[in-house]
Parts: structure tokens; C-alpha cells; sequence
């Protein structure tokens, strides 16, 4: 993983989920709290700033400084979910790695469990395809294929789970977004 | 959308602006969006933080003065707060004898007050206790979801907690008075109308001119289910009658009974509420020993309304009682 590589990443999930933002919200409005699509844009927009002010010298402080402003600036759920993921990739050596980290990371901050309908569903996918040795562009695919899975799943974590049966019908707003985070990294990353 | 506001995204910013110069007994950090008492933390007594998302006024820095919080940080609406924020609230009511963090059970204010303890601790700064609250009935509580929703129970816990922390008690002892409150308090909530988010700029769901929801949360979370709409009356035993069946309220020294506006319904309305609510306590042989009436933690422009029910003791009464002096709660002072 080079720090251009990763910067090129990380912008153009930043571009992804500003396209998306009004689609996020939408996800959001319908099962949760509408505030997805701008949270992360916000968050986004910060980190792409921080790293413009202060240009990190490697990977891993590339990635803890993302995480931190994540966590600094969003707030909710995915302040400190994406955030811990960031964080969490810094120690990691290969991307397959480093989102395995972070992924274990999203687990055990926010105690959820696969089928859950929550992001770890497009995510764990996702680690799954790289450690089999799959592309980049393969593990997007498996995420985006467990966003379509949270379809109708009924939620049983964050708010969305307040609405038992209610919330099947409806794709995860955050399984939405990491999909977006690894159709930014199918894109940017060999 | 039609809304007194300047920009959506300066509405938090601008708000604890308007705060600060309304209330000058106040101390705003504008930089970290937390609003403390003025006269800064009293050695020797456990400080009280909490923290939530706007878009709940006056719930949280309407609570905080004498006899109530020592902080409260104010997030993007419906947004919890981030760590940095309840670190600096925390360092800044620290009067040596530790601070409790208050948190309503939402996934998000969970993780950011927790990030948050693990901060301070890492600084070996203020012992940090936190008591999360839990008590909206709308949910069921089971280890597969995120727990009940902490709504009205909050606001009435501020206060007593707030009014034992004020007589000098140690924190562990303020930390189970609190959780004792947690367990006492029952809420159940209803909409007629859904809210607007500044940012979202429309409404979060769409609700017809003959339905209301039922079992709704305070972030315009649709609520368990949707029915035609009726009297006050009927409206009332929907929403006390799952409160009553979860806990036994009869004995003890009466209730603490709370009927909160969440924002576009008068108080003319919460009257009506309220004198059906007490009707139906009444023939179910709970006595109400003290009322709070009026629009404590709102869900911004959403009509509708919460029932909160607080089992009492003498000793709960007496710090309910006890001299509270802030912008959303004042008397005895």
C-alpha cells in the first residue's frame, strides 16, 4: 500500500459518498435517523483537509490520521465505526490485511454480528474474497453483494433495529457506504 | 421546508450562540460545542456530563446549572456527539471527586462516550463512571438489539441525580441513585406529525392526515406501528397501558408522571394528555405524587408526545424536589 495510492483512494471514496450523499439520506430516512449521507460527507471533506494541511509521511499515519478526524468530526455510529477502521488498518502491512484489521476493529466497537444488517455485512464480505486471494475489484463486488443482502434483513444493531419488522425492505445505509469504500478501492488500488 | 434558520449546516453553531447570550450564567465552548456552568467545577463534588445529539432542546445544556449537570455537549441534530467534545466537558467539571457520564442507549452516543472514557483514562485523568439510560418501552430489549432507547426517564434522572450530586455524595454512590432511576423510569411515545431535518431538508417519513405512529423515538425513527388516528383519550391508554404492563408502579410513594411535548404540539394539548394519563392511573390505582407537564425533550418540529412514568421513593421525591436552578428546569432556588 503507497500513501499515493491510498490518498487516491480515499478521495475518490470521499467523491463517491458526495455523489451519493442525498442516496445515503434517503437509505437513512427510511429506516434510520437521515443523517448517513451528510455525516460522512462532512467527515470525508475533513479528512481530505487534514491531509492537505499536513501531509502524512507514511501509510500507517496516512490512515491514523483519517481515522482520527473520522472520529473527531462525525459523530453517531459511523464517526466511531468508520473511524476505528482507519485506525485499526494503520498496524497492517497489505491492504488485504490492513482491512481485516479494521474489520475486526468495526466488530468489536460496535458489537455487531454478520446479518445484523449493519456494515459489517459489506465489509466482512469483502475481507473474505481479498484473504481468498480475490481482486480488489472482486472484494467490491462481495460487498456489494452483502449491501443487496441487507435488503431484507431485519436490523439488530443502531437505530434502524428499533423498527423490527419494519426495517427488512430497505438496503443498510451503512452497508451502502462501505460498498461505496471498496468500489473507491476496486478503483484506486492495484 | 420552511425554517427559522440561517444555513442548515450553521444551525448548531448559530443556536449555542443565541444560548450563550441568553444565558450569560452559562460558559460556552463554542470550539468544543459544550455548555458548562459558569462558575466552573466545585472541588470536591462529582461532576455530571451528558451529551446528545441537538434537536432535543432544552434536553441537554437547558439542564445544566445548580442542582442539575455540570456540562452537556451538544452534537449535529440527531447526531451524537464525538469524543474530543465529552473529554473536554469531562476535564472541565473535574473537581476531584470524578465525573458520571449520562448516555441515552444509542448505538452512536454508546461508542462516542466510550471512546471517550477510554481517552481520559488513558490520560489517568477524572475517574469516569457511566450510567446508560434505557427505558422507552416501544423496544423490545433483548441481547439481539441495540436495547430500549433512553428518552423521558433522562430529563427526570438529570435532575435527581443533579440534585445528589449537589449535596456532596460520593460518585459511586450518584452512579447507582442513577441506575436505580434507570431501572424505576418507563417511557412509551407518539407522533402525529414526522419532523424536518435541517440538513435533510424534508421530512423523515411521511405520515397521512388520518394516521400517527405509535411507539416513535425522538430522532424521527418511524415507530412500531401506524394507526388511524384517535381521541386523546384512546391516545392515552396506547400509551400508558404497555408502561403499566412492563413494571409494577402501584405501592411505593406514587409516580413521577411526565407528559413531554416533542415540539409542534401546545401545551394546550399536553393538558389534555396529561388530565387522560392521570384518568387512567388513577383506576389502575397509581398514585401520581408529583407532575412535569410541558415540552422537556423534543424531536424538533415533530407533534406528538411521550409518557413517562418515574416509581418513587421519599428519598427520590426529596431530591426531585430539591432547589434546581437552569434555562429548561427552576424552582425551589
Amino acid at each position: 500500500m503507497s500513501t499515493e495510492e491510498l490518498q487516491a483512494w480515499l478521495r475518490r471514496f470521499a467523491e463517491l459518498v458526495h455523489e451519493h450523499k442525498d442516496e445515503l439520506t434517503a437509505l437513512d430516512s427510511a429506516i434510520g435517523d437521515a443523517d448517513h449521507g451528510a455525516n460522512l460527507d462532512r467527515g470525508m471533506t475533513a479528512v481530505l483537509a487534514a491531509l492537505e494541511e499536513a501531509p502524512p509521511a507514511d501509510a500507517a499515519a496516512l490512515l491514523k490520521k483519517t481515522g482520527a478526524t473520522l472520529v473527531s468530526k462525525v459523530g453517531g455510529a459511523s464517526g466511531p465505526l468508520y473511524g476505528t477502521l482507519f485506525l485499526r488498518m494503520a498496524g497492517a502491512d497489505t491492504f488485504p490485511a490492513a482491512l481485516r484489521a479494521g474489520y475486526e476493529g468495526v466488530l468489536a466497537r460496535g458489537k455487531a454480528e454478520p446479518g445484523d444488517k449493519t456494515m459489517v455485512d459489506a465489509l466482512g464480505p469483502a475481507c473474505d474474497a481479498l484473504d481468498a486471494g480475490r481482486s480488489v475489484a472482486e472484494a467490491a463486488q462481495a460487498a456489494a453483494e452483502g449491501r443487496d443482502a441487507t435488503v431484507p434483513l431485519v436490523a439488530r444493531k443502531g437505530r434502524a433495529s428499533y423498527l423490527g419488522e419494519r426495517s427488512a425492505g430497505h438496503a443498510d445505509p451503512g452497508a451502502t457506504s462501505t460498498a461505496l469504500l471498496l468500489q473507491a478501492a476496486a478503483e484506486t488500488l492495484s | 421546508m420552511k425554517k427559522l434558520i440561517n444555513d442548515p449546516a450553521d444551525v448548531v453553531a448559530d443556536a449555542l450562540r443565541g444560548m450563550a447570550l441568553a444565558h450569560p450564567e452559562l460558559r460556552v465552548d463554542h470550539e468544543n460545542r459544550v455548555v458548562f456552568r459558569g462558575e466552573g467545577p466545585r472541588q470536591g463534588k462529582v461532576g455530571l456530563v451528558s451529551g446528545g445529539g441537538s434537536g432535543h432542546e432544552p434536553m441537554h445544556g437547558g439542564f445544566v446549572g445548580r442542582g442539575m449537570l455540570d456540562a452537556a455537549c451538544a452534537g449535529e441534530v440527531f447526531t451524537s456527539p464525538v469524543p474530543d467534545q465529552m473529554v473536554a466537558a469531562t476535564q472541565g467539571v473535574d473537581g476531584g471527586a470524578g465525573v458520571l457520564h449520562i448516555v441515552k442507549n444509542y448505538t452512536g452516543d454508546v461508542m462516542n462516550f466510550e471512546m471517550a472514557a477510554e481517552l481520559v483514562a488513558a490520560e489517568s485523568g477524572a475517574e469516569v463512571v457511566t450510567v446508560v439510560v434505557d427505558d422507552d418501552v416501544a423496544v423490545t430489549d433483548s441481547l439481539y438489539t441495540a436495547g430500549r432507547r433512553g428518552v423521558g426517564t433522562t430529563v427526570l434522572l438529570e435532575k435527581i441525580v443533579g440534585a445528589a450530586a449537589e449535596e456532596g455524595r460520593p460518585l459511586a454512590e450518584v452512579a447507582d441513585l442513577a441506575r436505580r432511576v434507570d431501572d424505576a423510569g418507563r417511557s412509551m411515545g407518539m407522533a402525529l406529525t414526522s419532523c424536518t431535518v435541517p440538513a435533510a431538508g424534508k421530512p423523515t417519513f411521511d405520515l397521512p392526515e388520518d394516521q400517527m405512529e405509535i411507539g416513535i423515538g425522538i430522532h424521527g425513527e418511524p415507530g412500531r406501528r401506524r394507526v388511524p388516528l384517535a381521541p386523546a383519550r384512546e391516545v392515552a391508554e396506547m400509551l400508558v397501558e404497555p408502561i403499566l404492563s412492563d413494571l409494577a408502579f402501584t405501592g411505593g410513594e406514587g409516580v413521577i408522571c411526565f407528559v413531554n411535548g416533542l415540539g409542534a404540539t401546545p401545551l394546550l394539548e399536553l393538558y389534555v394528555l396529561h388530565a387522560e394519563v392521570a384518568a387512567l392511573l388513577d383506576k389502575a390505582g397509581v398514585g401520581i405524587a408529583r407532575s412535569l407537564v410541558g415540552p422537556y425533550m423534543t424531536s424538533l418540529d415533530m407533534a406528538g408526545a411521550t409518557v413517562t412514568l418515574l416509581r418513587c421513593d421519599d428519598e427520590l421525591l426529596r431530591l426531585w424536589d430539591a432547589p434546581v436552578v437552569t434555562p429548561g428546569l427552576r424552582w425551589g432556588a
